[in-house]
């Protein structure tokens, strides 16, 4: 899921500031999940708002432009409005809603990680989506989202029993828990195998099936 | 075996019992502290090690310094390279420059994360490795290439170490990763500060097998605050209580001048004596002696080991 946090109201109501109509894009999928853009937030938004929205659609996924085409058709009216578009979803389903819409869009989530869910308020990265997955070699813990290094050959000096110094000695240090996991599944010699060099050249990715 | 490049890989290889400094520069565009400090170490060590950056504080440039030390101050250095704040290239180019300007050692690290420095929000780089560092170094000096098989023009000659924690906890995760390390080709280990003889001894023997010279690190404090504010502070390192006992009871007096003459005292007998018996009972090439301004104490221990040594074998 991707995990989002909600802009304060103060900094959404100056960014609509120089608009005459807005037009609020909730998420019917991560965001709903995470309570930041589902049918309750976007309301509670438009209340907020007032006389200057001009109504909002939670889209099942804004980051798809079939499903965009879909929920927003009843809405095209109210749409067609409003000069600017507040995206309650993650960066992928605002920047889609602003190719579909062709509107100035402003983004009123941060986008924060790739992430499991245990319970509302309780998120954890899981995958930084590096292209080129290695959990199989780690006992199943993501060295690139768990170690705040991103290690390929960890734990470093920064691990006091188990816990990683960054942020505090609150967060496990990955590396112990991919040793213990692997020690676990008696697959050490994969622990200790040496991890060459990744490529991390991260170009922008676009993938277009013809 | 390798060409040895340095003294101090010369020393470790002809069995001469090592010992090695560190010296830290600051955020500062002077230069001439550093020389003194170096100057003063030179006389009772091999080689010096120049921190980078350490805990993520933008200080001058270990590479700059490293050449400071060893052109002005004749001490020769192990330049310390992070892989916090440069990708592959950079580092590339640093150990480039580094072999073409007569630094003949690094000692390869992560680095403490940028979150924990005076630039928090700094980017933190980690591109490579402390253990994809050492095949960096290995394949500059041994194949004549970069990483991605560039042909280098002229030799690189430059000996790589690795840290290693005594103290880690669990330490079998530690040791699995030191072995890693020197099946690379990693050639010399300096270690975390140890102040415990069992925690020190533990360790030597996890490592015995791996056929790496091992310089194990000390820290003496000047005084029980600083020794205290280390233990608060550095996690990684253990502050037994019977030494922080030893230093706040040579502190009891009135008479500062002869407080600083106890507590060097305290200092030299306690690492000087622990140094001489793990030289004794394990396979140990040197120790490094680390500090917080305390300068001083460096040949005191150096001298004091030795003294030691050739008591025992008389």
């Amino acid at each position: 899921m991707i995990i989002t946090k909600k802009k304060p109201f103060e900094t959404i109501n100056e960014s609509i500031k120089p608009f005459k109509r807005v037009f609020i894009v909730g998420c019917g999928t991560c965001s709903t999940v995470c309570q930041t853009g589902g049918e309750a937030q976007a309301k509670e938004l438009a209340e907020r708002i007032g006389g200057k929205c001009a109504g909002y659609a939670v889209v099942e996924s804004p980051c798809d432009m079939r499903v965009l085409r879909r929920d927003l058709a009843p809405k095209r009216a109210e749409v067609d409005s409003a000069d600017a578009i507040v995206a309650l979803c993650c960066g992928a389903g605002a920047q889609s809603t602003a190719d579909f819409t062709g509107k100035t869009i402003i983004p009123g989530l941060d986008t924060l990680f790739i992430g499991k869910i245990e319970r509302i308020g309780s998120f954890y990265e899981r995958c930084r989506a590096c292209t080129d997955c290695i959990i199989l070699e780690t006992g199943g813990i993501c060295p690139y989202s768990r170690c705040a290094k991103g290690l390929l050959n960890g734990p470093c000096g920064g691990q006091v029993q188990g816990k990683c110094e960054v942020g505090g000695y609150q967060r496990d240090c990955a590396w112990v828990l991919a040793y213990n996991a692997l020690k676990k599944q008696e697959r050490l010699d994969v622990f200790k195998k040496y991890r060459p060099p990744a490529d991390r050249s991260r170009k922008p990715q676009e993938i277009v099936t013809r | 075996m390798r060409e040895a490049f340095s003294r101090l890989i010369s020393e470790i290889r002809s069995g001469k019992f090592v010992y090695t400094g560190e010296i830290a520069p600051g955020k500062t565009t002077r230069v001439e502290t550093l020389i003194e400090s170096a100057k003063a170490l030179g006389r009772h060590v091999v080689a010096c090690n120049v921190t980078d950056n350490p805990r993520a504080r933008a200080n001058m440039s270990s590479l700059a310094a490293s050449i400071a030390v060893q052109e002005r101050a004749g001490v020769e250095a192990i330049c310390q390279m992070t892989a916090r704040d440069r990708n592959r290239i950079a580092l590339t180019s640093d150990l480039l420059g580094a072999s073409a300007l007569g630094v003949r050692n690094v000692l390869v690290m992560s680095g403490d994360h940028p979150s924990l420095g005076d630039n928090p929000s700094a980017m933190p780089v980690y591109d490579l490795d402390s253990a994809q560092m050492v095949e960096l170094v290995r394949r500059m000096v041994d194949d004549g290439t970069d990483l991605a098989g560039n042909r280098i023009d002229g030799e690189v000659r430059i000996h790589v170490g690795v840290t290693g924690n005594p103290n880690a906890d669990p330490l079998e995760v530690e040791i699995a990763k030191l072995e890693r390390k020197a099946q690379l080709g990693a050639e010399f280990i300096q270690t975390q500060a140890v102040f415990d003889i069992e925690v020190a001894e533990r360790f030597l023997e996890a490592v015995d097998g791996f056929g790496i010279p091992v310089l194990i690190g000390i820290l003496p404090c000047r005084s029980s605050r600083i020794a205290e504010q280390i233990a608060k502070n550095v996690p990684g390192i253990r502050v037994p209580e019977e030494y922080l006992g030893m230093l706040r009871g040579a502190e009891d007096l009135n008479d500062q001048a002869s407080v600083e003459e106890r507590v060097d005292l305290m200092n030299e007998e306690y690492f000087s004596g622990m140094v001489s018996e793990l030289r004794r009972t394990a396979r140990l090439a040197g120790v490094h002696i680390m500090g917080v301004a305390y300068g001083r104490i460096v040949g005191r221990i150096a001298d004091g080991v030795e003294r030691k040594m050739s008591c025992r074998v008389r």
